[in-house]
């Protein structure tokens, strides 16, 4: 008589042939909850540890991109390093989404047609067809007060997707610096947007004048004013794409609400 | 003992399984430019090799034939899941430069391969032993080659210079093909060469040989 009791059952099993129905289903079934009992623990055992080794990546790449900014390093200096925040915003509402993106991906995001929006021709003054709805972004503040704003910013340039970080300083208008990360345009002509000579001409420039006017450009030739920086010779298409990715990126539909609310304090 | 011994020392020269047999040579291409990253993946290999073939070996009297390859491929990557998980928990950076050399170690035809041929017949003891010989014979011909490459390729071993580069005042030219996947491929054949030099006993009769062929 087939008893309930557990021991019972298992010899029961054991004792069965292994090639009946019966023992198939079981140890296919018992090796497969085993195993997924197994997997299940370590990853609940090891993901903290695991979290925190991605957030220190992060920080490490992060650092790594503020000791390039020129100037920077002693803004964040007297700053105190520690209160540098990344913070990932929807650039629809210019808000804080609140929740943190595992490994977040604005060429992904971008890609995405959920998560992010097409731009019509005129939109689109940086050639890159859809924006991504939400971009991370690295926030300095200095008791309370915004010192340095990251945003990271990309357009299309003569031959290749021009990847930079615009840094503005607390006032949201001074540019503090313009790291230009990823470019494969022409050696020795468009590429020098790379180069720290080229670069250290960025900073102190300003985004708009006092009507609120977004002016900061590349010119042909010498920058005069400090809403023009000097172009590239030889390389006007990069140039110009240097200039249409500044002015998208702090307009309209750009990082223009994010900037409005950080002016009003808010994040 | 004898038996035992001769278990755990023959898969290191004699019957090395990727000398020998030609096993598990993806990774051994991929993963062998620096001894650090080898040395990580041999690691890893052995202790997925050792608890796969103890766990399939207790479990051998009661798996239907039927289904045994899909139980003995279920335990191996659970066990390498588990494995890509402690590396990426501890060890993070090496597991970056291995990226998914660790989860192919699922299909490496040398866990399956000792699963089939050797735990599905022996009790978990000698099985364990027989994992632990093949994984050190893995282990033992990935650390040659990622010796030679990593010191011909950048002259260093495990991260430290050895050889003095020219870029760093020294006089050494380092060989950037030897950081490429085919270099691995030289290697491992003056090895396999040199081995069946040594042990003529390896060397594979000619199936096919070729005959001459009557002209006209």
């Amino acid at each position: 008589m087939p008893g309930l009791n557990p021991v019972a059952l298992w010899r029961q099993l054991l004792a069965l042939p292994n090639e009946s129905r019966g023992k198939t289903l079981a140890m296919a079934f018992l090796v497969a909850a085993v195993c997924s009992l197994m997997v299940s623990m370590a990853a609940v055992v090891l993901q903290p540890q695991i979290d925190a080794n991605k957030a220190a990546e992060r920080q490490a790449k992060l650092d790594a991109m503020i000791a390039e900014l020129p100037e920077l390093a002693g803004v964040l200096a007297g700053a105190g390093a520690d209160t540098l925040q990344t913070v990932i915003v929807d650039l629809k509402t210019g808000t804080e989404t609140g929740e943190l993106f595992d490994g977040f991906d604005m060429a992904e995001v971008a890609a995405d047609p959920e998560t992010s929006t097409e731009l019509s021709d005129d939109q689109d003054i940086a050639g890159i067809g859809r924006r991504p709805d939400y971009a991370e972004i690295h926030v300095l503040k200095a008791g309370g007060k915004l010192e340095l704003v990251i945003l990271p910013v990309y357009a299309a340039g003569y031959q290749s997707t021009i990847r930079a970080f615009l840094a503005l300083r607390g006032d949201l208008n001074t540019v503090a610096g313009l790291v230009v990360t990823e470019q494969g345009e022409t050696p020795g002509l468009g590429a020098n947007v790379a180069t720290p000579a080229w670069q250290a001409l960025w900073p102190g420039k300003k985004l708009a004048d006092e009507n609120g006017v977004l002016r900061l450009t590349v010119v042909r030739g010498r920058g005069t004013t400090e809403f023009e920086v000097d172009g590239i010779t030889g390389a006007t298409r990069t140039s110009t794409a240097v200039s249409d990715m500044i002015a998208f990126w702090t307009g309209p539909n750009g990082y223009a609400k994010l900037l409005d609310a950080l002016r009003a304090g808010e994040l | 003992m004898a038996g035992s011994r001769h278990r755990f020392f023959t898969p290191l020269i004699d019957e090395n399984p990727v000398t020998l047999q030609i096993l598990g040579i993806c990774s051994a291409l991929a993963v062998t430019t620096s001894m650090t990253t080898a040395l990580t993946m041999s690691a890893a290999l052995t202790a997925v090799l050792m608890a796969a073939s103890g766990l399939i070996s207790a479990l051998r009297n009661h798996m239907p034939k039927s289904i045994r390859l899909i139980l003995q491929i279920t335990i191996i990557a659970s066990l390498v899941i588990i494995t890509d998980l402690v590396l990426q928990a501890y060890a993070f950076d090496i597991s970056k430069r291995l990226s998914i050399f660790v989860s192919l170690v699922v299909t490496n035809c040398l866990v399956l391969g000792r699963a089939e041929t050797f735990a599905m017949h022996n009790p978990p003891g000698p099985s364990i032993l027989d994992g632990l010989g093949n994984a050190l014979g893995y282990s033992l011909i990935l650390m040659i080659v990622g010796f030679v490459r990593e010191l011909l390729g950048r002259g260093t071993l495990f991260g430290f210079t050895v050889l003095p580069s020219v870029e760093d005042g020294g006089w050494f030219q380092p060989l950037g093909v030897m950081l490429l996947a085919p270099s691995a491929f030289v290697i491992l054949g003056l090895l396999i060469w040199a081995i069946r030099a040594w042990r003529p006993a390896q060397v594979e009769a000619n199936e096919y040989p070729l005959t001459a062929r009557a002209e006209g």
